[in-house]
Parts: structure tokens; C-alpha cells; sequence
């Protein structure tokens, strides 16, 4: 219990996945909450790729945690972008007033 | 070793409890501090562990830049009076259990690969850039970042760039009827444009304007 190994760091990854994964699914408020989750599940993949880079003594594994969190922080201005956009030219943002194509 | 355990737990805890306080939150501005909380205490976490260059680079970039671009549109975007409407609208809530069934599923997966992973040296590749005990986290990353991975490093950048130019041409109106100075314009007049020579005969007067 007080030996904290790599189990606990990925279960802790697999936990916020989830959450993310739960965020996207049962949202029904405005878009950047969806936003907000897929940064969570992008969180969580930065802890597993850290917590194995430090068990397993490679650093390459940081090396791409800093790559994720280039694409992470580029995809979140392009999202935000694009819900400005569509936020102007639709009057709303909410998930569920959002289907023009009827999906 | 028993305080670096209550340290994990108590930032785990925070994490995954602002985790479900970002999905849950009724106000969409609450979500983004409680985003925010949690990528504090993962930096946190990723300090404890000795990555803390990462630990730092997350508390610039995610707190620093991300969260507040989030605060920032949130906030321009007037959905504050778009209340949570979680299980209200019984019509379209049939993708509720869906949604709990996958994620459930890919919980129990992770954790099932957490559980049956075993460490096994002959399958890591013979090439691996160890961890050295000499330099720091930041020496070492900066050293393989900008001689193995130099080609990825400026592929990111690119992506970057691209990134910030697709958000200006997306976010960028023109709106009409705004008088606005155009440097272009001003340091482009020429004095045959501004000003027209008249012959002006003598007791006639001149008449401009017409």
C-alpha cells in the first residue's frame, strides 16, 4: 500500500481516461466541455507515457509527452476557433440544438 | 517511500476528483477551474516522479495558455445562461447507457493490461536513451530532443504554426462600415491625388465641387 509502483500511475491514467471518456458521452451542455474532456483523455495518456519512461529508464517516453502536449495545445485553439465560428453563425453552442446534419 | 505514498494519493485524489467535477459541473466556467486543479496536481504528480521539466512545461502550457484560451471563449461566448441540462430531456437520453457501457469496458481494459503487464528487458529495443543520474531531467531532454528527435521538434512547430494561422483565418471578420486607418492607403497618396491646379481667370472665380 505505501509502495507506490507503476500500477498505481496507470491505474490512475485508466481512471481519468474513463472520466474523459464519460465527459464526451453523457454531455449534454455546450461543446467545450467535450473540449475539455478529450484534454482529460490526452492527460491521461501523458501520465502513462511518463510513468513508463521513468520505470523503464528510457526517455524517449517524455520526448513524446512533450510532442502530445504540442498537438494538444494546437488542437484546443483549432476547436475553440471553430466553436467561435459556428457559435456566430448559429447563435448556440449546445450539443443538442447542434444537428445539422442529422446525425 | 511513505511520504512520497501520501503525496500520490493525496494528488491522485485531488486529480480524479476534479476530473469528475469538470464532466459534472453545472457551470461551464467551474469546469474550467476545476481543469485547471487538475493539471496542477498532475504536475504535481509529474514532479514526484522525476519527469519535472514536463512537470513544468504542463503548468505553463496547459495552466498558462490552454485553460485560460478555454476561460477566454467561455467567457466571450455568453453560455453561462445555457444551464446544465444533464437527464432532463427524456426523448434523446437513450445514448446515456451506451456511453456508460464503453466507458465502463474501457476502464476494465486498461486495468486488465495494468494487471497482466509483465516487464520484459529482451523485448525493449538494444537502443534506449537511459536515464542518466548525472544530469538533470532538463539537460538530458534538451540533449536527445535537439539531436534524435530535431526532425519531429520542427514538424511540431510547424503544426504549431499552421495551428495559430488556421485560428486567425477562422476567427478573423471583416466588418463593414468601421473606419480604421490603412497605412497602405495613407503612404501611398501622391500629390498629383490630393491636390488638382486650377487656372483661375482673373474677376471670373473658380467653382469647385461640381
Amino acid at each position: 500500500m505505501t509502495e507506490i509502483g507503476l500500477g498505481h500511475y496507470l491505474t490512475l491514467g485508466a481512471v481519468i481516461f474513463s472520466i474523459g471518456v464519460i465527459g464526451i458521452f453523457l454531455n449534454r451542455k455546450n461543446i467545450i466541455v467535450i473540449l475539455m474532456s478529450i484534454e482529460l483523455i490526452l492527460l491521461a495518456v501523458n501520465i502513462n507515457l511518463v510513468s513508463f519512461s521513468i520505470y523503464l529508464n528510457d526517455l524517449t517516453g517524455q520526448v513524446f509527452t512533450l510532442f502530445i502536449l504540442t498537438v494538444a495545445a494546437a488542437e484546443a485553439a483549432i476547436g475553440l476557433a471553430i466553436i467561435v465560428v459556428y457559435y456566430r453563425n448559429a447563435g448556440t453552442i449546445r450539443v443538442e440544438e447542434i444537428d445539422k446534419l442529422k446525425g | 517511500m511513505a511520504a512520497h505514498a501520501i503525496f500520490f494519493y493525496f494528488f491522485s485524489i485531488v486529480a480524479v476528483i476534479s476530473a469528475i467535477m469538470v464532466t459534472v459541473s453545472k457551470n461551464t466556467v467551474h469546469s474550467v477551474f476545476f481543469l485547471i486543479l487538475d493539471f496542477i496536481s498532475i504536475s504535481c504528480l509529474f514532479i514526484m516522479i522525476g519527469a519535472e521539466f514536463l512537470g513544468m512545461i504542463m503548468l505553463i502550457v496547459y495552466v498558462g495558455a490552454v485553460a485560460v484560451l478555454f476561460l477566454f471563449v467561455v467567457m466571450m461566448l455568453n453560455v453561462a445562461q445555457q444551464q446544465n441540462q444533464w437527464f432532463n430531456s427524456k426523448e434523446n437520453s437513450g445514448h446515456i447507457p451506451i456511453g456508460l457501457i464503453i466507458s465502463t469496458i474501457i476502464f476494465f481494459e486498461l486495468i486488465i493490461v495494468v494487471g497482466g503487464w509483465k516487464y520484459k528487458p529482451e523485448l525493449l529495443s538494444p537502443n534506449i536513451t537511459k536515464i542518466s543520474d548525472e544530469i538533470s531531467n532538463t539537460h538530458s531532454l534538451g540533449q536527445i530532443l535537439y539531436t534524435d528527435y530535431i526532425h519531429v521538434f520542427q514538424i511540431s512547430g510547424m503544426i504549431l504554426l499552421i495551428a495559430m494561422i488556421g485560428a486567425i483565418v477562422l476567427t478573423f471578420r471583416q466588418r463593414e462600415g468601421v473606419k480604421t486607418q490603412s497605412y497602405l492607403k495613407q503612404i501611398s497618396r501622391e500629390r498629383s491625388e490630393g491636390i488638382e491646379v486650377l487656372e483661375v481667370p482673373s474677376n471670373k472665380g473658380v467653382k469647385i465641387d461640381d
